[in-house]
């Protein structure tokens, strides 16, 4: 833990908004409020913010349909990403793509995607950009991706163009509604990963600074010419698969259980208070401000411009 | 002007683009060749020929030999153009758009839209395409028909060495996605190509013959086919208005109407079989926009339902042919209403 306390403080920020913003979903969600599928991040947050925490506008990231999290630790604004899932025209997205598509180029991140399986060759791509820029390109993937032919094209092309990669293999346990002793035929995604030929090691996805140090590592390694690496991340998916999953396939208790042990935001907060780097003033200040933005990018897309029926042919070329 | 074969127009073009640009990247399976061999790099140089060279000027950074990934070489180029590179993917054969078919549909044609129009992915998709090798039922399909149906991408189809010059000029430039589908019997083609830079804007079609008895419309190697035939009806006094489309999508709409209100008779060459295809498109366009000038029914010339055949036989039986096109053109002048 080198962290100043305004990096420690900013990686709480940053945690918290992704676990605000998915709980106000999920409860808006249940009004009614919002069309089509949503995905929540919540109980991940210490993968994405661990990762993003590293990361430059010029680093990359791409990302899942799970992916506000992603977003929301790579920068994108959290105000415009709620209209987007309000389906606003004043969304990030113009409401074209909703909760499945959020991306923003300009801070580096390349989209959430409704394919499972389709960043990973994405992201080499942008390992060719990243490599003659000094920075790093992200694949983000889960335990269900993890099982696509296209991570593993992309997993071994990376490594026979030694590209500045690094796969994230979140494992929430669940690829949808199937569990990871089902569906990972390898003894592991790491295990398997290394077999491709690359630095593959884990980290605990519950503890901010168990995946910021593991990061560290592994960045250095690939910014330094070796080629890629990979990481799985040990965390849980704390809401359904998609929201109104009645989630039949958890265990008994199971959910509370994760809940009450697995908890990335207490993790965080009991470890700085513990090592007296913040005191829980400090982060309750964060959480009002949080609960805040939240409260506030909710009332604006309410109120956001809807889309017209003109709006539905722009976009689809530069120019035709 | 120097005469020249397509597959060396192709090499000439990228090489002169990729001097121009220090951006643009391309990747392929065997696009260097060699690469882990005893042969060694540029043992290929493209199976079709048409990146000898590239390599050894442009370096193994720009010019990327990649593994057998379809999807790892669409989604690396697509990763490429979205973060800042222009790219150019090659996939070897057209049949194998099968197994990269997410990463052009979803991905690298969806982006922009998707993204609120807040991202450009300058990629051009080369895909060697079309039957007349005998190469069997994988590897001489044509896809210009899914493709063209997918709203984000361009569809290019040259046939003749000027227009390849300056339509895969327009490709690489192109700020939006493009699908560059070159016909494996037209790389042998010979022809004129000036000298100087120039590109041919997408979306105007190329008067082949004039006429005033039919419109024919037809891409890629249809077109070789349809202007035989055109040279045939001439000596019988048919006067044939035949389009080279060049692009299926944006289509020149424009040009294909004002013919077909000229002639009043329209004749589709697609290699395409019959169902959902570039042909039926076309004939429910004109149907639809043209109805009245119509004397005869459409025509369309067309394989029949079913696979590309491997034996000779089989593949002639199978294609459209300068006869096949006579004799729809007969049909439709003899055409009387009862």
């Amino acid at each position: 833990m080198q962290l100043s306390r305004e990096a420690l403080l900013k990686a709480y920020r940053q945690m918290k908004t992704i676990r605000l913003f998915e709980e106000r979903l999920h409860d808006e969600i249940a009004l009614g409020e919002i069309a089509g599928f949503t995905h929540l991040y919540a109980g991940q947050e210490a993968c994405a913010v661990g990762v993003c925490e590293h990361l430059g506008p010029k680093d990359y990231i791409i990302s899942t349909h799970r992916g506000h999290g992603h977003c929301i630790a790579k920068g994108c604004d959290v105000i415009d990403m709620m209209k987007e899932i309000y389906g606003s025209r004043d969304g990030l997205c113009k409401g074209k793509g909703g909760s499945m598509h959020i991306a923003d180029v300009n801070v580096g991140m390349l989209g959430a995607n409704g394919i499972v399986g389709a960043g990973a060759p994405i992201a080499v791509g942008a390992g060719i950009t990243a490599k003659s820029n000094g920075t790093v390109s992200i694949a983000f993937s889960g335990d269900g991706a993890c099982n696509q032919g296209t991570t593993f094209e992309a997993m071994n092309m990376a490594v026979v163009l030694k590209l500045p990669v690094i796969f994230v293999f979140e494992n929430n346990h669940y690829s949808e509604h199937t569990g990871e002793a089902y569906a990972v035929g390898a003894e592991s995604m790491t295990a398997r990963a290394a077999a491709f030929g690359m630095k593959a090691i884990k980290a605990d996805g519950i503890d901010f600074f168990s995946v910021y140090d593991a990061m560290r590592e592994l960045i250095d390694h690939c910014k330094a010419g070796n080629g890629p690496a990979s990481i799985e991340l040990d965390c849980e998916r704390f809401y359904g698969h998609f929201e109104g999953d009645p989630q039949r396939y958890r265990g008994k208790g199971e959910l509370e259980r994760i809940r009450e042990e697995r908890d990335a935001i207490r993790t965080f907060r009991q470890k700085v208070t513990e090592a007296k780097l913040l005191d829980h003033g400090d982060l309750d200040a964060v959480d009002a401000e949080v609960a805040a933005l939240i409260d506030r990018a909710v009332a604006e897309s309410k109120a956001a411009t809807r889309p017209t029926a003109a709006d539905v042919t722009q976009d689809v070329y530069i120019s035709y | 002007m120097a005469s020249k074969m397509i597959r060396d127009v192709i090499r000439d073009t990228i090489d002169a683009e990729m001097a121009r640009d220090d951006s643009l990247i391309m990747l392929g399976e065997d696009i260097v060749g060699g690469n882990g061999a005893p042969g060694g790099p540029e043992a290929i140089g493209g199976i079709w020929g048409t990146s000898g060279g590239l390599w050894a000027k442009y370096g193994p950074d720009r010019v990327i030999d990649t593994p057998i990934s379809e999807s790892a070489i669409i989604g690396a180029a697509a990763g490429a153009a979205l973060t800042g590179k222009r790219a150019i993917a090659e996939i070897m054969f057209a049949d194998f758009i099968g197994v990269c078919m997410d990463q052009i549909w979803n991905q690298v044609a969806k982006f922009r839209y998707m993204f609120g129009g807040k991202s450009r992915c300058p990629i051009t998709i080369r895909m060697p395409y079309g039957a007349g090798y005998n190469a069997a039922p994988q590897h001489s399909q044509v896809i210009h028909q899914f493709v063209t149906a997918m709203p984000g991408l361009k569809v290019v189809m040259p046939t003749t060495p000027a227009d390849t010059k300056g339509l895969l000029a327009q490709s690489i430039r192109d700020d939006d996605p493009v699908i560059f589908l070159e016909h494996k019997a037209l790389y042998a083609v010979k022809g004129e190509v000036p000298d100087e830079d120039y590109v041919i804007p997408f979306g105007h079609a190329r008067q082949v013959t004039q006429g005033d008895d039919i419109t024919i419309l037809a891409t890629g190697m249809m077109v070789g086919f349809a202007e035989k035939a055109a040279a045939d009806l001439a000596q019988d006094g048919i006067g044939c208005d035949l389009l080279d489309l060049r692009t299926t999508s944006p289509l020149d709409e424009e040009a294909i109407l004002d013919s077909v209100e000229r002639t009043g008779r329209l004749l589709i060459v697609d290699e395409a079989p019959p169902r959902c295809s570039l042909a039926t498109d076309l004939s429910a366009l004109v149907a639809g926009k043209a109805f009245s000038s119509l004397k005869a029914p459409i025509e369309m010339v067309t394989p029949p339902h079913s696979p590309v055949p491997f034996a000779r036989e089989l593949e002639s039986a199978y294609l459209p042919s300068p006869e096949k096109i006579v004799a729809a053109a007969v049909r439709l002048m003899s055409y009387r209403k009862v």
